[in-house]
């Protein structure tokens, strides 16, 4: 079973800094990483690849520096890596970015077949999950998102059976095989990697296309002249003017605090058995 | 594309086991102003089976039309035939402007319906409004961990789509007696045809947390540090029949799972009330939590960065504090509860 996992190069969120003057973002600011989410389809796509065998193949679109992203997916057990990488890409939404993978994925389907696509839930930066989806409607494939466990494959019957997560619970679900997945955390836990791996990866270079490497493309689709969506204007959010500060001895502080919240008092109510 | 041609606001009602859920009726709130703005029609799209009764109620809830597919092949939700349905719908119709809850569905279809008819989606809007001078449609989003806001526009494709986080449009009074036009449409597809099957659904209504859903939710930090303080913040949730949280320290530490975190991380959620107990107040806490309508924070550090997010705060120790609150809301509610409610932990 050949599985193509989608993954990206993001800006570590959590350090990235706000240039106040121009309210945009200082990307040189933050390292870059490993969408954490794919880490985990990677993962996922490891696993299944050693019960079911072929190969796992990673995809991302992004600058050169992605190959690092790339390298950590081999240290983790994938066998290729490919990057789609040129200026013509660049500037994509959501629809121009599903796009650009899926020109690059028919090529991969073509010379080597593909059974099974991978992606992360969502990636921390552009944080849309709109991707994934993406990709499967221009596959043709049925998209299944958030998914937490992979239950069931059965390749002769070419289907599997996943377990989706829904607002409090889950759905077991059914599809034909190819479809695309994308995953949640709980999905499992990424595994230190072998040592094989880490010195695989260090020396490994992905296979690099542009444009020009890709089949029948519409350079209208791609990049920010392919991207129907723009980022207006950017600002800080307000930010609080900070809590009002509850005083005195304890007990003083639970009524005053019980004065102020029992005003909203139907909110601890029940209501209808539900909730 | 001739934009002109496209009119109306749009919202996808969705509906569990039937039910409509509380998202879409918020965002017919929501879609009334920017309906009216415009002056342009409201209107619901509601897909299932059994649920054309129920297309009436969102007249009350300011719809002016609601578009109905009432067949058994939507009972339960499956992006292809949900894609293809409102796909179909989009195209015979042409709205100018649809809104999504940001649920697990409703990002699954909006994202599928964008590609679908090739337009743009902006994910996660916690913010709408109209530019009338351009007939623009403005949709703003928390971006990068929430250090920033940005409004993402859609100029040239038609529908503006968008998906709107639950609670954070306010669901609008019904107004009885308000009236509209229900239109009926059919889906052509075969079940047959079909590629996916849903063959379960499992809503463990008491164990799962909702967390996304709660009107209330008591969450804990590390300040508690542990089972015995835990246990003392869920007896508070039990009381207040509110939903526990975490950060992701207490996740961490095992006391309790990865579904009740708070954060970037974790989930976003918007209650009516968030109870921060013994949580520092880390930047990637409060992007989750920050949208509340009322954030209360109980630590005994007054430095806490957590009083910068929070309406009001308490310095003291919790280990004293919360027990005092659970004895003294317990008496307060007495009475009121309907009995036998347990905190969903
Ligand atoms: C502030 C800001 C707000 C934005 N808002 C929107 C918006 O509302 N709507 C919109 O359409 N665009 C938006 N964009 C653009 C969007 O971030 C880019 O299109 C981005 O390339 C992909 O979206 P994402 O990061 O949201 O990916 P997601 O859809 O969240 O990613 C899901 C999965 O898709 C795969 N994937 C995503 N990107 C790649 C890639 N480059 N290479 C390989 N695999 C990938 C990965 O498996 C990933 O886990 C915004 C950008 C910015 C800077
Ligand atoms: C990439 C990344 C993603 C992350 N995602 C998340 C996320 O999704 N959610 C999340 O929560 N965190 C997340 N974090 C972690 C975050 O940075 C903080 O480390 C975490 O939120 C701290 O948890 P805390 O407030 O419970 O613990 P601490 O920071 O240890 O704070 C404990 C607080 O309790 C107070 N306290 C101590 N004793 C008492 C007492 N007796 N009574 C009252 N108060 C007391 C202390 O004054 C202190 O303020 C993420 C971090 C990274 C790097």
């Amino acid at each position: 079973m050949n599985i193509l996992v989608c993954i990206k190069q993001v800006p570590d969120t959590k350090i990235i800094k706000v240039n106040p003057k121009t309210n945009t973002l200082d990307r040189s600011s933050a390292p870059a990483i490993l969408n954490p989410y794919d880490a985990h389809a990677v993962e996922e796509a490891v696993r299944l690849r050693e019960i079911h065998g072929g190969k796992v193949i990673v995809l991302s679109m992004g600058p050169p520096q992605a190959r690092n992203a790339i390298r950590k997916c081999v240290e983790i057990g994938a066998d290729e890596g490919y990057l789609i990488s040129d200026r013509r890409f660049a500037g994509a939404d959501t629809l121009a970015t599903s796009y650009a993978l899926f020109k690059a994925i028919e090529k991969l389907q073509h010379e080597q077949g593909i059974d099974l696509v991978l992606c992360g839930k969502h990636a921390i930066d552009g944080d849309t999950g709109q991707v994934g989806p993406g990709i499967a409607r221009r596959m043709e494939i049925p998209p299944l998102t958030n998914v937490i466990k992979v239950e069931e494959v059965d390749l002769e019957g070419g289907k599997l059976k996943v377990r989706r997560k829904i607002e409090n619970g889950y759905e077991l679900i059914q599809s034909s095989l190819p479809c695309l997945l994308t995953v949640e955390k709980e999905i499992n836990e990424v595994a230190y990697s072998p040592l094989p791996n880490m010195l695989r990866a260090a020396r490994y270079e992905p296979t690099v296309w542009t444009v020009d490497d890709l089949d029948d493309v519409d350079i209208k689709q791609l990049g920010l002249k392919g991207s129907p969506t723009i980022v207006g204007k950017m600002w800080p959010p307000e930010k609080s003017s900070g809590a009002e500060m509850i005083e005195g001895e304890a007990k003083e502080q639970v009524e005053k605090l019980l004065a102020i919240t029992l005003e909203k008092r139907e909110l601890f109510g029940v209501k209808g058995g539900e909730k | 594309m001739n934009i002109e041609e496209y009119k109306d606001v749009w919202v996808f009602i969705e509906q569990r086991d039937g039910q409509i859920i509380d998202v879409g009726l918020e965002l017919l709130g929501a879609g009334r102003d920017l309906a009216d703005k415009l002056e342009v029609n409201l209107c619901g799209v509601l897909l299932g089976h059994d649920v054309k009764d129920s297309a009436s109620d969102l007249f009350s809830y300011g719809a002016d039309k609601v578009y109905v597919i009432d067949d058994p092949i939507l009972e339960k939700y499956r992006t292809e035939t949900y894609m293809k349905a409102v796909g179909d719908l989009v195209r015979k119709y042409k709205p100018e402007i649809f809104l999504y809850g940001a649920t697990s569905n409703g990002k699954d279809l909006a994202s599928a319906v964008a590609t679908e008819v090739m337009t743009g989606l902006t994910a996660d809007t916690t913010l709408l409004d109209v530019n009338l001078e351009k007939r623009l449609f403005e949709a703003s989003r928390p971006a990068f961990g929430g250090n920033i806001m940005a409004t993402i526009l859609c100029k040239k494709h038609r529908p503006q789509m968008a998906t709107v986080r639950p609670k954070v449009m306010k669901k609008p009074e019904p107004e009885e007696g308000r009236e509209g036009e229900i239109i009926e449409e059919k889906i052509t597809l075969k079940e047959e045809d079909l590629r996916t099957k849903v063959l379960e659904i499992v809503r463990d209504a008491k164990k799962a947390v909702n967390l996304e859903e709660a009107d209330v939710i008591v969450a804990a930090g590390k300040g508690i540090k542990d089972e015995k303080g835990f246990n003392m913040v869920k007896e508070l949730a039990e009381v207040l029949n509110a939903t526990v949280g975490a950060s992701r320290d207490v996740v961490e530490a095992g006391l309790c799972g990865h579904d009740h975190q708070v954060g970037q991380t974790g989930l976003t959620v918007t209650p009516k009330i968030y109870f921060a107990i013994g949580i520092s107040g880390a930047v990637q806490h409060v992007v989750g939590m920050q949208n509340s309508d009322m954030i209360i924070a109980i630590n005994n550090d007054p430095e806490a960065a957590i009083f910068n997010a929070a309406h009001y705060g308490i310095v003291a120790d919790a280990f004293q504090i919360v027990p005092m609150l659970t004895e003294e809301f317990r008496k307060a509610l007495k009475g009121e509860e309907a009995g036998g409610v347990t905190a969903n932990v």
